[in-house]
């Protein structure tokens, strides 16, 4: 097929114009390989065509398209960075278009640290391809062998003087699939990838550029605020808006069912209508939550599907030596900065929204069932928004806009959610337990038996408005469908559970738990952040028990060089042989390869305790991570350090707080989160690049290690291991307490 | 009509007097830099300067403003002539989604603006009303300290006038 294709754009080359019949000939047999999966690399795999991601003008303005969505990561300059690698183009020179359901690729969700390397991949190799079809172009032009020319900057030279732009060379010569080979770039003549560019998007972001969804201002756009119900189980009884029609700029009271939203000119007059129709609804509210204190017993007590995903030797069934541990992890939210924002406009028989939502694809098909049209009568549009983390209220606010203009047909509405909105109704990080019970011989872990119990970890759109809380909350509401654990190797409230450890007997099973009484999805690493914590903290305490060296005891159980290396220069760059260890001082370590074949990832953290109130104190914290080929040093470590500094924000402080009908957990008083004044005061993160190596990621490869780093340190500095997530609160309770 | 006084310019402005200025500023004035993060005072997304002093803008109604000084993020700087703290910014790569950034900055001006050279300590202590999440609070510490130093070399050599 790839030779035949070839062969085809080669002719396509020659005949111009006729490139675009002939490559809609290819179609059927292009997704027929698709469907088979031809192997091709990353997201190239899903859309073959290379138009589908790189397209140049006839000026030699150069476009890349990526299905994936910018969430603050930067992965816009990255992506710009590599697709400028292969094509010979200055970056500044490329212009990169996100994810949009009518003119990129669809690449699913911007998700697992996969950007890089699904997108990455995908533009690294359309982008050599695309360079070889211009020189193949140019040594046609003139007649000269391809090997006595180059690509420079956007123009092709040859050995002899000759130069043409690739504007003049391209015509419609991209819209062929993409082969199996790709002429890559030797690594070592790099002179982008592996650069520590800057951001792209930091001048509009320091100087109030337009910058995000929330900037948007459409003519004759309004501003919608919707009323919440008080509670998950809450059902509007009665509401009487009359009040509401004196108000000044009202446009419309939207009700359907449990959903409730106020229209107004100006957007102050929308929260001031939000607050009077707030008043003014009645609702009847069950106790349908668990007692919190409760809750982990409550979880435990579920109907749950239980796996055991790693079976190896013979686990001891029962040891009198045997360390036994159960470790919980309360829920905890993505709490982004700027709560929830769409704008949405019905024009044209086509329902436009602008969205943060991290998949415009399966935001689209939730949202045509929401609205009762075909998908191809929405369009979504990623348009960026506060850093999310995961799944948020971002595709809750973009299914409010569309509802709310659906009926105001060609008015654009713009829907912003309050503070307490995005920290009562996003869905949370599910709480969770682990139950250890290992034993040492000899310096060696013996055996290793391991349970982890979760709700689900991804209740995303996935096309189905069942997942939206404007589906749930209109008269006839879609049924959310059932929760379902979300397969290995990726895994879900199992992601990480699987030590990657030579340890010669292990048993590991993960107790999947239908039932969500808090709304729960995707955040950061997912299951991945307690199941290190519980792998690590057990290795260091294991350690203790065979009166090995934290860090030789990991070392003894791992076989893979590269996670050697990268535990070994945290240990260096730490001074990790000579750290303090006083009463009220400690140091802790944690290792891990972020769902066991992504960022390889090792911490080191000190830390102090006041032993007389539990006051946790981090001092420094050094990391040291192997992504793979590094395409931009510096955005890997603003990466890990962002998510040290994230993840020491849950484990030391937060956990979501609820009564028996409402999430009580409304606001940063209510939800405390890290401040200037409880971040570390050094935090070091050492890159080791692997140039030529596949893209590995890096959004997430911190959370766990540095939870369970932080946790030894704590541990070692108390005095006292502390089990339950958050830590602060129950070692201060411990405290008083002896 | 309420008359204010934003970024050197006068603006009249046809907003409810009880609106607070936040929603004038992004919405009326077309300002997109300050942001609303909570509504409540609380996360510092939305800060300006009024007079010299850094103020949560998502409270505050315009009724109370006439006759002030408003400075936003776009006034200390934008396009080709970033302001020090801005430069500062970029150059540590001190964002991630940057949300937060704009509140950032501004805190960080109304602080080098009364004291062009804190201490580290008195930097971390400045900026605790300011909630990031993308955790970049280490980088912000760095460039407000590079903006301090920046500030002070200039203010060795005579012929500069930069204002952080």
């Amino acid at each position: 097929m790839s030779a035949i294709a070839r062969k085809i754009s080669r002719r396509a080359v020659l005949s111009g114009g006729a490139a675009l019949v002939v490559s809609f000939s290819l179609l059927p047999a292009v997704r027929l390989r698709s469907a088979e999966s031809s192997g091709l690399p990353g997201s190239l795999d899903r859309a073959p065509l290379l138009d589908a991601w790189i397209r140049i003008d006839e000026h030699g303005k150069v476009t890349v398209f990526t299905g994936k969505a910018e969430l603050g990561t930067g992965i816009k300059t990255a992506l710009r960075q590599i697709a400028a690698e292969e094509l010979f183009v200055a970056p500044e020179k490329i212009e990169v278009i996100t994810a949009d359901t009518a003119r990129t690729a669809n690449e699913g969700y911007t998700a697992g640290s996969h950007t890089i390397v699904d997108s990455g991949t995908a533009i690294m190799n359309a982008a050599a391809q695309v360079r070889v079809i211009l020189l193949g172009a140019a040594a046609q032009k003139w007649s000269m062998q391809v090997t006595r020319l180059r690509a420079d900057d956007g123009f092709v030279v040859s050995d002899d003087g000759k130069r043409v732009g690739y504007g003049e060379l391209v015509a419609q010569r991209l819209h062929v699939p993409a082969g199996a080979r790709s002429e890559l770039t030797e690594p070592g003549r790099h002179r982008y990838i592996g650069k520590s560019l800057h951001r792209v998007d930091l001048p509009a972001k320091v100087s109030g550029g337009a910058a995000y969804v929330h900037d948007m201002r459409l003519p004759g756009m309004v501003h919608a605020r919707v009323v919440r119900p008080p509670g998950y189980a809450a059902r509007l009884r009665e509401v009487d808006a009359s009040r509401l029609e004196k108000m000044p700029g009202i446009v419309k009271v939207v009700r359907d069912g449990n959903f409730l939203a106020v229209v107004a000119e100006r957007e102050y007059q929308a929260v001031t209508a939000m607050t009077a129709l707030a008043a003014a609804a009645k609702w009847d509210e069950p106790a349908s939550l668990p007692e919190q204190r409760d809750v982990f017993t409550h979880l435990l007590q579920q109907p749950a599907q239980t796996t055991t995903i790693l079976e190896r030797g013979t686990p001891a069934a029962d040891s009198a030596k045997a360390l036994e541990a159960t470790f919980r992890r309360s829920y905890q939210m993505h709490a982004s900065m700027g709560p929830s924002c769409a704008v949405a406009q019905s024009k044209d028989g086509v329902m436009t929204v602008w969205t943060h939502t991290q998949g415009v694809f399966p935001l689209r098909g939730a949202i045509a069932q929401l609205l009762g049209v075909d998908q191809e009568r929405v369009r979504c549009i990623h348009t960026e928004g506060a850093g999310c983390y995961g799944h948020n209220g971002a595709d809750d606010a973009a299914a409010d806009a569309a509802l709310i203009a659906a009926a105001l047909p060609g008015r654009p509405v713009r829907v912003q959610w309050m503070r307490e909105q995005e920290h009562t109704w996003e869905p949370y990080g599910s709480a969770m337990v682990t139950k250890v019970r290992a034993t040492v011989q000899d310096g060696r872990v013996a055996s290793w038996q391991y349970d982890v119990w979760s709700s689900t970890h991804s209740t995303r759109p996935s096309g189905n408005a069942g997942n939206l809380l404007a589906g749930q909350h209109i008269a006839k509401p879609h049924p959310q469908p059932p929760p379902r654990a979300i397969p290995l190797p990726d895994g879900g409230g199992d992601r990480n559970a699987i030590p990657l450890y030579t340890f010669a007997n292990a048993k590991v099973v993960h107790h999947f738990i239908p039932a969500m009484p808090l709304r729960v999805s995707s955040l950061r690493s997912l299951g991945a952040y307690m199941n290190v914590f519980t792998t690590e903290s057990v290795m260091e305490e294991l350690a203790g028990e065979a009166g090995v060296d934290p860090v030789e005891f990991r070392l003894r159980h791992l076989d893979d060089p590269r996670a050697r290396a990268v535990v070994e220069l945290a240990a260096e760059k730490f001074g990790w042989t000579r750290r303090a260890q006083a009463p009220g001082r400690g140091c802790g370590f944690a290792y891990a390869r972020y769902k066991n074949q992504s960022t390889y990832a090792a911490m080191a953290v000190e830390a102090s305790v006041d032993r007389s109130t539990g006051a946790i104190e981090l001092i420094r914290a050094v990391a040291a991570v192997d992504c793979g080929q590094a395409v931009n040093p510096d955005g890997i470590r603003n990466q890990i350090e962002g998510g040290f500094v994230q993840a020491a924000s849950w484990t030391l402080f937060e956990a979501v707080s609820f009564d028996r009908s409402r999430i009580t957990s409304r606001d940063w008083s209510s939800y405390p989160i890290l401040r200037f004044s409880a971040a570390p005061q050094s935090l070091d993160v050492h890159v080791i690049d692997r140039p030529g190596q596949p893209f590995l990621g890096a959004g997430e490869g911190a959370q766990g290690p540095a939870a369970a780093a932080i946790g030894n340190a704590v541990a070692a500095a108390a005095g006292q291991r502390i089990r339950e997530l958050p830590l602060q609160a129950p070692l201060a309770r411990a405290i008083a307490n002896s | 009509m309420i008359t204010l006084h934003v970024n050197g310019r006068t603006r009249a402005v046809d907003d409810d007097p009880q609106t607070p200025l936040l929603y004038v500023l992004r919405n009326t004035l077309e300002l997109n830099a300050a942001k609303f993060g909570c509504g409540l005072a609380q996360c510092g997304a939305c800060m300006v300067l009024i007079d010299d002093e850094a103020v949560p803008s998502c409270v505050l109604p315009i009724a109370t403003l006439e006759g002030r000084k408003i400075t936003t993020l776009e006034g200390l700087g934008g396009g080709d002539a970033l302001g020090p703290l801005q430069r500062a910014f970029v150059e540590e790569q001190a964002a991630q989604c940057g949300y937060c950034t704009a509140g950032m900055i501004v805190r960080a001006h109304a602080l080098l603006s009364s004291n062009p050279a804190p201490t580290d300590a008195q930097i971390r202590q400045h900026m605790e009303m300011n909630l990031c999440r993308c955790g970049v609070h280490l980088r912000v510490l760095r460039a407000v300290r590079r903006a301090s130093e920046e500030l002070q070399k200039n203010r060795k050599s005579p012929a500069s006038d930069s204002q952080p």
